[in-house]
């Protein structure tokens, strides 16, 4: 009888239990800003969809989540990631980044230039760098833990970039560091959910309401590109700033194809029609509501300045459309596409240097959706419109020279965009007009590269090093202990039209131990980056209070982001002398 | 020292075996050469089937995905190129701008590559040596030129670092249907590839220009593609220019696009078959007898069989097929092989004869095309740069003209072209589970290294023994000889007498220097204008037999005693012979192992025999007449420029033949880089020389 009284009572207690957390979670969705004020957390996501010219469709998540400085709440959290708190703590971290990639970012046909690609677009496999705020001589250990901590939480072998030939401290080039930066990559880490789960564990609402809900696996792994990333930011709490404490940027980028070009094989060579597509057509799934805990829940449709150029062009041409004008209606339903869903907000990008054309971005808050309403945002094109995407001042290509099993080259090479001419390209500097671009490059050990062979043509002409480098730092690599690393600041004059750089290397031969599984895969020279720091990668918006709040806009305009463009990485075939273990000798 | 007598009185097991070899180098030569020619022989019977090594290949284990609707878009590429070829004014640059538009339409990343035609020119120290972008764009002509079009699809969620590539030549001048079916097969594959989503690796589409031959579009862009040479003046590659009629106005850049390694390239080509079925041939040789991974053959064999029912065939001579000996050789072959089963059923060495007969028709071709060192195809091109690649040969048994037939054959050969390139997709690592070292007997029978070997082994056995043997039989013979001359000779003459083989390997020497001579020759022949090839070949063995004769004035004559000694001094100078030839069969094993092969077919039997004519005449025995008659038939066969018109004889008929082939044969050899040029000059015509040497020896 005692048992059973005592089993009643256990009910009894949950059922209390189950009641007081059905109210709190009443009074949580009826005002979010219970949890707001407690602790000044904060949480926001938002969802950016852009066309691109080539039929595509990017989705671009991102998820934003604010603690302040941990001492003054004790060592809980309302929102925040506890795991994301307890690495910035333990391992004193200034700054993070660390990026899963699946699939090239082409630049040629997604462009190259905005802020968009310029802080998306990450080399294949994974790319981690961090700024540690500890003494020089720390950073190294430092260093090493985190990547272990990493590597449990994200279920990625993050930890072999432990080893010091793996991982390199850039200082001119990469970014702006006083020797505590340290970067490293994996360039033939394979990505799957197995990542992904861990990621989406961070979020306070997972993947099961808000915009993560879209994240349908089957649909955005079957993309053309597919870039997870998370940067973390952390300030000491002496500033009042509002982003005193702890940032965490969680990004999701992939390009998807819209099924409907896929099934419908449209072979039709002559219609350059886009594919019309909407959220639940390329996610297979819809909006249930916003994340009840987020600040603000929106979703963006970008059309970019060619794009936009190209639909003026069109209007200007069709004399009977001109009532619909670009102003008055917003352009959310012309003659060209009609967007089914009527935006809350339209913001055009002002003040805009580089082109005629001007990038139009529609805001759909999705406060007002819920389960028996979802948002489902569709773009359905009317006539054919070509257009292309803002390209990078140069296009940087790097690739393997020579054959053999002994010898090659590393080649880069730039050459101008078709955008460029019309840019102003140039820094003036003493009465020279001359281009900056900085190039980062790490070449793992058992590639010998010889510095002292690097070559420089500009416009097909051997040009001695000193005309073109304005610095360069080079720390060869140490057999077994670093890798190579060669950082060039370049001065490029302006109007030339091809620049090339070669360095020569031997194969290094190896202890049979030191080959990987699959030896004759060969080995990968992880991606290089160029960047051009004398370009700002900004929009500018009309001052608006919205914008402020929102992280993805509030990027684009406030950043000044340097634009990075990385060279994807190479793959050099070594001669296995093991190979007489196979039949075939 | 009691030790050392010990051991001088029992000799040590390897010595006395070697000196029993030496005591009996005839016996030994005779049975080690029999030996390797059977084997040779043998080696159609001892061939293995071929079987797939590297397992990520899967071949087959998808089902095709191109559908008809792939082949009808093709046909319209193939209609649109057809109706060009009526107005042939200007079609070159509309069917580019055709295949560039159909390109782009499917969402590929297209750009021209504009090469200059390279003439066949002799560059005497351009063998081995690796492609240079400088030294072949000097000689180039400028006013020439062709343009290559190339399509890249970049794969979905590759990383760009490996590509397939797939060729087909196309001469949009005199381009027939042939051509544009070929383009229509590249067309629907590389149609149904912008669309799936297993792409692991790049697809790189060049659609070649042949109007200057197959290979030289294909080794061009190759070239640039590796070894760009970034500081070339006036190079062809900088300037865009509007390609386009008034559909297609999209600029195509000039400049190279790059993916990344090749993983393997496919040469499409299609024939006019007179055959009863639809047939693929297979081209693998590449230059110098390199052939590609047996495993990219072998996908395409059991894809080509298995998958599409085509018959797969690789080249024959076809003169063999009809030959009686080998039939008979087939039939001997075949009851020895049942008798061999009766004594152990576990043994399986019988084969029919006609298996025997095809087999060994093969393996002639496969051989005599590995020894050429001349590639078969344009695939010739990738193995240069360490990529496997193979052209395959497509003939139909009706006319293209039916659309049916057509539609069904742009099904099959697409979807063949479509399962290799999904399972070379598959491939985690390069090829390198299977043989690279290999010859076929057929389609799907190979005979590996570890058995060939053998067959050549057994060969040049001999060679060393006898040339030991000879040298330890002039030692023999010293002591007497110094004891006829000790009343003469002094202390400084017996240490001349022991250093005596110096002379002849000073001879040896000096003939292998005018071998040299002999093959840097036809590059300041070839300089004359205006000769024909009949001229150019007597001017070269005048030269030749000049060089020779002043050669031997300048450097043998002061000693003089090349023909003076009398006794032993042509045992010496053979043995000598043999030394080097054995050193030079031994190098060019390694570099082209058929090219040893058949030059020790050729030249071991001469060196063995090779003995005074002097002497065998004053023998007067049968054993010497017999040896007399051997060596003069030897001696005029292996004589390279006979060799090669025998040769010509047996397959074509001796009626249509000119002095003027040879050169011909010889002047391609050189354009080619063949090391089998080098071969004959300075291994095989000096160990002739030398024998000739031998046989007319005054003794």
């Amino acid at each position: 009888m005692a048992i059973l009284l005592s089993r009643r009572s256990n009910l009894l207690a949950v059922v209390v239990l189950l009641l007081c957390q059905l109210f709190l979670y009443a009074t949580v969705s009826s005002s979010g800003s219970v949890l707001k004020q407690g602790g000044g957390e904060e949480f926001s996501e938002e969802l950016l969809l852009k066309p691109f010219p080539d039929r595509k469709v990017l989705a671009h998540f991102h998820f934003q989540s604010r603690a302040p400085h941990s001492s003054s709440h004790g060592r809980h959290h309302h929102l925040f990631p506890k795991a994301i708190a307890q690495l910035v703590k333990k391992f004193r971290v200034k700054e993070m980044e660390l990026s899963f990639t699946q699939g090239r970012w082409r630049y040629e046909q997604w462009g190259g230039f905005d802020p968009l690609s310029s802080n998306n677009a990450k080399p294949p496999g994974v790319e981690l760098w961090a700024v540690f705020d500890v003494p020089q001589s720390l950073v190294d250990v430092y260093w090493r833990n985190l990547t272990h901590t990493l590597s449990g939480l994200f279920c990625a072998s993050i930890n072999f970039l432990e080893s010091s030939t793996t991982y390199s401290a850039p200082e001119l080039t990469f970014k702006p560091s006083f020797g505590n930066l340290r970067y490293g990559t994996l360039p033939r880490e394979a990505v799957c959910t197995e990542n992904l789960t861990p990621w989406l564990k961070l979020l306070p609402c997972r993947d099961k309401a808000g915009l993560s809900a879209l994240m349908d696996r089957p649909s955005i792994y079957r993309g053309f590109y597919h870039s997870q990333r998370l940067r973390l930011t952390s300030s000491e709490s002496g500033s009042d700033e509002v982003d005193s404490g702890i940032g965490l940027d969680q990004t999701l980028t992939v390009v998807l194809q819209p099924s409907s070009w896929r099934t419908g094989k449209t072979y039709s060579v002559e219609t350059n029609i886009q594919p019309s597509w909407s959220i639940s057509s390329i996610f297979g799934r819809n909006i249930p509501g916003k994340c009840v805990i987020a600040k603000s829940s929106n979703v963006y449709l970008q059309l970019d300045n060619g794009l936009v150029g190209e639909l003026k062009n069109l209007e200007r041409e069709n004399a009977k459309y001109v009532a619909n004008t670009f102003e008055s209606e917003g352009f959310q339903s012309n003659h060209a596409f009609k967007i089914s869903v009527t935006p809350d907000k339209v913001f055009e990008e002002v003040d805009n240097l580089h082109g005629k054309s001007t990038s139009v971005i529609y805001g759909f808050s999705v406060e007002k959706y819920s389960d028996s309403q979802p948002f489902d945002l569709g773009l359905t094109w009317k006539i054919p419109v070509v257009w292309s995407c803002q390209q990078a001042p140069l296009h940087a290509s790097r690739f393997l020279m020579g054959s053999g099993n002994e010898r090659g080259a590393i080649a880069i090479s730039l050459e101008p965009t078709e955008s460029s001419e019309g840019l102003p390209t140039s820094h003036i500097i003493d009465g020279r007009c001359e281009l900056r671009v900085d190039i980062f490059q790490v070449v793992p050990w058992y590639i010998k590269v010889y510095f002292h062979t690097l070559q420089v043509f500009v416009d097909k002409q051997p040009r001695a090093m000193a005309d073109v480098v304005d610095k360069i730092r080079v720390s060869p690599s140490k057999d077994k202990v670093s890798p190579g690393v060669m950082e060039m600041i370049l001065k490029l004059p302006c109007g030339s039209k091809s620049a090339a750089f070669s360095l020569e290397f031997d194969k290094g031969f190896l202890h049979i131990d030191e080959y990987p599984p699959d030896a004759n895969q060969g080995f990968d020279i992880p991606s290089a980056l160029i960047s051009f720091p004398s370009f700002n990668a900004r929009m500018n918006f009309s001052e608006d209070e919205f914008l402020n709040n929102s992280p993805i806009l509030s990027k684009f305009q406030h950043a000044l982001q340097r634009h990075h463009h990385y060279m994807h990485s190479i793959c050099i075939v070594f001669w296995i002398i093991a190979q007489c273990a196979s039949e075939a000798c | 020292m009691a030790e050392t007598e010990v051991s001088k009185k029992r000799k040590r097991p390897i010595v006395r075996l070697a000196v029993l070899l030496l005591s009996h180098s005839v016996l030994v030569s005779v049975i080690c050469c029999t030996a390797g020619v059977f084997g040779l022989l043998l080696l159609p019977v001892l061939a293995k089937n071929t079987y797939i090594s590297e397992n990520a290949l899967m071949p087959g284990s998808a089902s095709s995905m191109l559908s008809n609707q792939e082949v009808s878009e093709a046909n319209k590429l193939i209609k649109e190129l057809n109706n060009l070829h009526s107005n042939p004014l200007g079609a070159t640059t509309e069917s580019h701008g055709i295949i560039a538009k159909y390109m782009s339409n499917l969402g590929a990343q297209v750009n021209n590559h504009k090469f200059h035609p390279q003439l066949n020119q002799f560059h005497p120290l351009h063998f081995f040596s690796g492609p240079d972008s400088g030294v072949m764009q000097e000689n180039s002509t400028r006013s020439l030129y062709g343009i290559n079009t190339v399509g890249i699809i970049r794969a979905p969620r590759g990383d760009g670092k490996e590509a397939i590539v797939l060729v087909t030549p196309y001469n949009a001048v005199k381009g027939g249907v042939r051509e544009t079916l070929s383009l229509g097969i590249a067309y629907s594959v590389f149609s149904l590839l912008t669309r799936v989503t297993w792409l692991a690796k790049d697809i790189i589409w060049l659609v070649a220009d042949s109007q200057y031959g197959e290979y030289a579009p294909v080794a061009a862009w190759l070239r640039d593609y590796h070894t760009p040479a970034f500081s070339n003046l006036d190079s062809l590659n900088t300037e865009t220019c509007h390609v386009g009629n008034n559909n297609f106005e999209s600029k195509i850049s000039y400049g190279i696009r790059r993916s990344g390694t090749m993983a393997a390239a496919l040469v499409l080509g299609v024939a006019y078959g007179n055959e009863n079925e639809d047939t693929l041939g297979i081209y693998a040789e590449a230059s110098n007898g390199q052939m590609p991974n047996l495993d990219l053959i072998n996908i395409v064999h059991y894809l080509a069989v298995h998958r599409q029912g085509l018959r797969v065939k690789v080249e024959q001579f076809h003169w063999l097929l009809n030959s009686k000996w080998v039939k008979s050789l087939g039939e001997v072959f075949e009851s020895l092989g049942k008798m061999v089963k009766t004594l152990n059923p576990d043994w399986k060495l019988g084969i029919s004869a006609a298996d025997y007969v095809e087999g060994a028709a093969t393996l002639a071709s496969s051989l005599y095309h590995q020894a050429l060192g001349v590639p078969t195809g344009p695939h010739g091109a990738f193995r240069d740069y360490q990529v496997d690649a193979i052209t395959l040969e497509f003939s139909l048994r009706i006319s293209f003209d039916r659309l049916d037939r057509r539609n069904d054959f742009l099904l099959h050969g697409g979807r063949l072209i479509e399962g290799v390139i999904r399972s070379v997709n598959n491939l985690l690592e390069k090829f390198h589970q299977s043989f690279f070292l290999y010859l076929l007997t057929s389609p799907s029978k190979f005979v590996s290294v570890g058995v060939y070997m053998i067959a050549f082994a057994l060969l040049v056995a001999p060679l060393p023994v006898v040339a030991a043997s000879l040298y330890a039989k002039t030692l023999d013979l010293n002591p007497t000889s110094e004891k006829d001359k000790s009343a003469t000779s002094n202390e400084l003459g017996s240490v001349l007498q022991s250093w005596k083989w110096l002379n002849s390997v000073k001879t040896v020497f000096v003939v292998h220097f005018w071998g040299a001579t002999v093959s840097l020759l036809p590059y300041f022949i070839s300089q004359i204008p205006d000769s024909d090839p009949t001229t150019n070949f007597s001017v070269w063995i005048l030269l030749s037999i000049l060089s020779l004769e002043i050669l031997r004035w300048i450097l043998v004559s002061p000693s003089s005693h090349i023909y003076g000694l009398p006794q032993g001094e042509w045992a010496i100078l053979k043995s000598a012979t043999i030394s080097s030839f054995f050193i030079g069969l031994g190098l060019m094993s390694v570099i082209n192992f058929a090219t040893a092969e058949i030059g020790a077919l050729l030249m071991v039997p001469m060196a063995l025999m090779a003995h005074p004519l002097k002497l065998d005449v004053r023998g007067q025995s049968l054993r010497s007449i017999l040896r007399m008659i051997c060596n003069l038939v030897l001696g005029v066969i292996s004589f390279p420029p006979a060799t090669f018109f025998v040769f010509k004889g047996v397959i074509e008929g001796f009626s249509g033949i000119k002095a003027g082939d040879f050169w011909n044969w010889v002047e391609s050899l050189w354009a080619w880089n063949s090391a089998t040029y080098l071969y004959i000059g300075m291994v095989h015509l000096p160990c002739w020389v030398l024998c000739v040497q031998i046989l007319l020896h005054p003794c």
